[in-house]
């Protein structure tokens, strides 16, 4: 498709709206120096928002040979990347002015990351693909070691950069299969190479490499070792930026890769998918039990919920799609509320990291323990919360595309997810307080009550607007 | 008419707990008796005009009708639709639901003195799933109803029970989640093969035989649990011992109930030939039940632990009616259900009674109560008496009619379920004996005081309205005949008998 350079430009505008900003919000850094940082946030805050609407509002098209796809699919992903994005600036600043340790580039790196989310969602052939990950992951890898002076922050930055790198590894040593038995690069030239040479074992055996690649970013076990340490040792506000965005974004990349350049093979990595999807669950909900610390917690119940997405994807139908979008925006709301909620508790300066750290949380700060047992409960799947329709939806789905023996077996892990995510609600609610928690920062007490509040009912209005949106941008795929 | 009154009476609760959790924000926080004061007020009489409008409800339905009234039907989310609609069946229980409630509320006035507006924004949560479950017409939006109502339960027991209420908490919250999360697994399947999610248009849809013997057995584990049934009744007596009192009431009341009104919507009309297929395996649990929990009843030391097992037993009469499969059978289990409820939830208020007093439930702590308290004695009396299923009381009513209904079809299921009845006697009397009877030996009980005008208050409309169902069962048949009628036609020519 040929198109003119303005509408071209105007096409991908969040990406270049995102780009120019972080360009300028790092010269400003580098002449402002930290007294800059509150301008660099307000500024960054400004371009995510542009780009949302940008996003939102922009003309839709295809681009650079089929590698840039601007369609409903990205449109909604980029939306909701970009304010999950701007709640991390706006978390990470109030918590760098806490911890006396204001950088300018935070903003920066959350910028150049969400380029490459955004990116991901859009990538319409392997070259795109590969780039946007590396420019999504490189960026996360410093945000996680952003603590230089903490030990567990750096290690946690180094062991995410190693595995991360392994797994890029991996990722293009399928991107190479595929490309040296399908011809191409472009996801439309490699469906039409499938549907006419077949699925041969060539290009499957590229695809399981490329799943597995992606499956890495996304944590999903087998692929999850990094996920409970990074969580464990970054900063709050990047493991609330980490378990958020990136997620949808591997999420909506995976859609893209296999409905539009594999759809042909659905039944191999359909299989790849649902075996991925029920080690994770089963991981993320075995795995939690035995956890101490709030974060490393959260890392498997993370864990948990990939495999519940991916479950949607593995239908290989528009409605599952449909539902893996709703449960993945559900799920980073309830996320993002949750680690705003940990910003915005400590105990004689000190974060809270343990769970038993919570106990007697209803005397001190019951709007808070409100907030934790309302995200808990939807994360959970409970009923009428939000992350119960997320989770029913992704169930019907694999119901209607006739997995009902894996989503009965995801349904009991749900139930023994639910043991700790009790345990949670049980040490706030009915054990006693040891100590007094410090005040609370009021942007994370904000975010926390805004995220807790959509978790409930109140908003089912907002449901089906998601809902609606989330059909549309399933439909951009053309599945059936 | 008032419109959308199924709507207006499953959540006026819930605008009344916002009403409380506003006042708790809102009113200066150094002010806490005033604050405890006002949400107990407000919660009264959020639950009284609830009563109200139920009372309402029951007045203007029409006997006749067989099919579902007061319908509402919008579209939702995910194919979902919120759709309500009460039947001869759903809409007794909601009087029951909004009958105890305010008793629940006047039993915790002076009983509960921690976090008191917490306490009653969870009852008046809990009253709206619980109405809600009674009157969703929409596969899920029962399961949201039915599912929900685990959390509010869950913090009633474990904030304000007893000494050992975290465990109890947690076992009721997991058995009874394992249970519901198969149920949504075979919802989840019937909306996927049957193309909605509408309630009564799923009894008119016919499952292939064989499927429903899974989808029978899916929703069976998450109603037998609530019922309880024997052998997953183990969760309830722990339950009981450690929630405060009103909360046992209201599980006992009505919670224990959603198992049967379950297997009343959905068991027998969706999945007909499973429930003749499994009738066999229904009635040895349920004589197991009746039997087997009389027994250990009579072992108990705890007077709460006692009545929980004596609920196990006579909610055993229960699925025993419903899957007799006709119209005696469905009735007299329905009667049970509604006359448990009034006799169960006044047992545990008499429990209630002595332990605010003295703070403990061993049997063997009390004796004699009768000469310090002749009016606690002679409500006691009553109920236990009712519990027994002595004629007069509605407890006999649903006993016989069980037991009929169930002659025609099984005659030795009746013939040990009888010898349950002389078990309940054995037991009920026993403890009645060594409470009240006797000398007053513990010098503690020297100083004890007779039911106050609270309480009477409370015990008044539950005499009341167990000695009506007892004289007078028509009140209730009335109501229910016509949907009673319609469903065992149907199912019994479903299974072509």
């Amino acid at each position: 498709m040929m198109t003119d350079l303005s509408s071209a430009l105007m096409i991908c505008l969040p990406e270049l709206i995102l780009a120019v900003g972080a360009m300028l919000v790092l010269m400003l850094g580098a002449f402002g120096g930290e007294r800059s940082t509150g301008a660099a946030t307000m500024f960054s805050g400004a371009a995510l928002i542009a780009g949302a609407f940008a996003a939102a509002l922009g003309p839709h098209g295809t681009l650079f040979a089929g590698a840039f796809h601007m369609d409903q699919l990205a449109a909604y992903s980029k939306v909701a990347i970009y304010v999950a994005s701007a709640f991390a600036v706006v978390m990470g600043y109030g918590w760098m002015n806490r911890s006396n340790e204001r950088k300018f580039e935070y903003p920066v790196l959350i910028l150049l990351a969400t380029l490459g989310m955004s990116m991901m969602v859009s990538a319409g052939d392997l070259i795109s693909l590969y780039i946007s990950i590396e420019l999504q992951s490189l960026a996360l890898y410093i945000l996680a070691a952003f603590q230089r002076d903490d030990a567990r922050a750096s290690e946690a930055g180094l062991k995410y950069f190693v595995l991360g790198a392994l797994s890029s590894g991996i990722l293009l040593y399928g991107i190479s299969l595929v490309y040296g038995f399908a011809g191409s690069m472009g996801f439309t030239q490699i469906a039409h190479a499938i549907a006419a040479g077949g699925a041969n074992h060539g290009v499957v055996f590229g695809l399981v490499f490329l799943i597995c690649g992606v499956a890495f970013k996304a944590s999903a076990a087998p692929f999850h070792m990094w996920t409970p340490d990074v969580y464990e040792g970054a900063p709050t506000p990047v493991v609330a930026f980490v378990a958020a965005a990136p997620k949808l974004a591997a999420m909506v990349l995976f859609v893209r890769t296999l409905s539009m350049g594999f759809f042909g093979a659905h039944e191999q990595w359909a299989q790849v998918l649902l075996v991925i999807a029920v080690i994770s669950f089963v991981v993320g909900a075995f795995g939690g039990l035995m956890q101490r610390d709030v974060k490393r917690l959260l890392a498997y119940s993370s864990i948990a919920n990939i495999g519940y997405a991916l479950l949607g994807i593995a239908a290989g139908t528009q409605l599952g799609v449909q539902a893996m979008l709703v449960f993945m925006v559900l799920y980073m709301i309830d996320v993002t509320g949750f680690f705003a909620c940990l910003l915005a508790l400590a105990r004689n300066g000190r974060p809270i990291t343990q769970i038993s750290d919570l106990s007697g949380l209803k005397g001190s700060k019951p709007g808070i323990a409100l907030a934790i047992t309302a995200l808990s409960l939807s994360v959970l799947g409970m009923p009428p919360f939000s992350g119960f329709w997320a989770k029913f939806y992704v169930f019907k789905s694999a119901f209607d595309a006739g997995l009902w023996q894996i989503a009965i077996a995801g349904l009991v892990a749900s139930v023994v997810a639910a043991f700790y995510y009790l345990r949670m609600i049980k040490i706030m609610w009915f054990d006693a307080s040891p100590a007094p928690v410090d005040g609370s920062p009021s942007e994370a007490r904000w975010i926390a009550f805004a995220c807790a509040l959509f978790s409930f009912p109140v908003v089912l209005i907002a449901l089906h607007f998601l809902d609606q949106s989330a059909g549309l941008a399933a439909a951009s795929l053309g599945l059936h | 008419m008032l419109p959308n009154i199924l709507s207006v009476v499953t959540f006026l609760p819930l605008v009344g707990a916002l009403a409380v959790t506003l006042l708790r924000f809102l009113a200066r926080a150094d002010d806490k008796p005033a604050i405890d004061r006002n949400a107990k007020w407000i919660a009264l009489w959020t639950t009284l005009i609830t009563l109200a409008v139920s009372v309402v409800l029951v007045a203007q339905f029409d006997q006749s009708n067989p099919g579902f009234q007061f319908v509402e039907r919008y579209d939702w989310f995910a194919g979902a639709t919120y759709s309500m609609g009460v039947d001869g069946i759903s809409v007794l229980f909601v009087l029951l639901t909004a009958f105890l409630l305010p008793l629940c509320i006047v039993a915790s006035w002076s009983s509960i003195k921690e976090r008191v507006v917490e306490y009653m924004i969870a009852f008046l949560v809990l009253e709206t799933l619980v109405i809600g479950v009674f009157t969703a017409t929409d596969l899920f939006l029962f399961y949201i109803f039915f599912e929900g109502g685990l959390v509010p339960m869950f913090l009633i027991i474990g904030i304000w029970g007893g000494k050992n209420r975290v465990y109890a908490a947690y076992k009721f919250f997991l058995y009874t989640l394992l249970g519901s999360i198969l149920m949504l697994g075979a919802m989840l399947y019937m909306a996927a093969t049957a193309h909605t999610t509408s309630i009564p248009e799923l009894m008119k849809h016919h499952f292939d035989p064989e499927v429903q013997l899974f989808l029978w057995v899916a929703f069976t584990a998450s109603f037998a649990v609530k019922m309880p049934m024997w052998p997953v009744h183990t969760w309830l007596p722990d339950a009981h011992v450690e929630a405060p009192t009103a909360g046992s009431v209201i599980l006992a009341g009505i919670l224990l109930k959603l198992g049967g009104y379950g297997f009343l919507r959905f068991n027998l009309p969706m999945f007909p030939h499973a429930s003749e297929v499994f009738t066999p395996l229904i009635f040895t649990l349920s004589v197991i039940a009746i039997v087997y929990t009389s027994l250990v009843a009579f072992r108990q030391t705890d007077i709460k632990k006692l009545i929980a097992y004596s609920s196990v037993a006579h909610m055993g009469f229960v699925t025993m009616g419903i899957f007799a499969g006709n119209a005696i059978g469905v009735q007299g289990a329905i009667f049970q259900m509604l006359s448990h409820g009034v006799i169960s939830g006044a047992l545990f208020l008499c429990v209630g009674v002595v332990y605010d007093r003295m703070h403990t439930r061993e049997i063997a702590f009390y004796g004699g109560l009768v000469n310090r308290m002749p009016w606690y004695a002679a409500t006691f009396m009553l109920f236990t008496m009712a519990n027994v299923g002595l004629p007069g009381t509605s407890g006999f009513v649903g006993e016989i009619l069980t037991m009929t209904g169930t002659y025609s079809v099984s005659t030795w299921t009746v013939i040990v379920a009888a010898s349950g009845v002389i078990f309940s006697a054995v037991y009920a009397l026993t403890v009645y004996r060594r409470v009240v009877f006797g000398e007053m030996t513990n010098p503690k009980l020297m100083d004890i005081t007779d039911l106050d005008w609270r309480e009477v208050a409370i015990f008044a409309p539950l005499i009341v309205g167990t000695l009506a169902l007892g004289v007078y069962p028509k009140l209730v048949f009335a109501v229910t005949q016509a949907s009673v009628d319609a469903l065992v036609s149907t199912y019994s020519a479903a299974i072509g008998g």
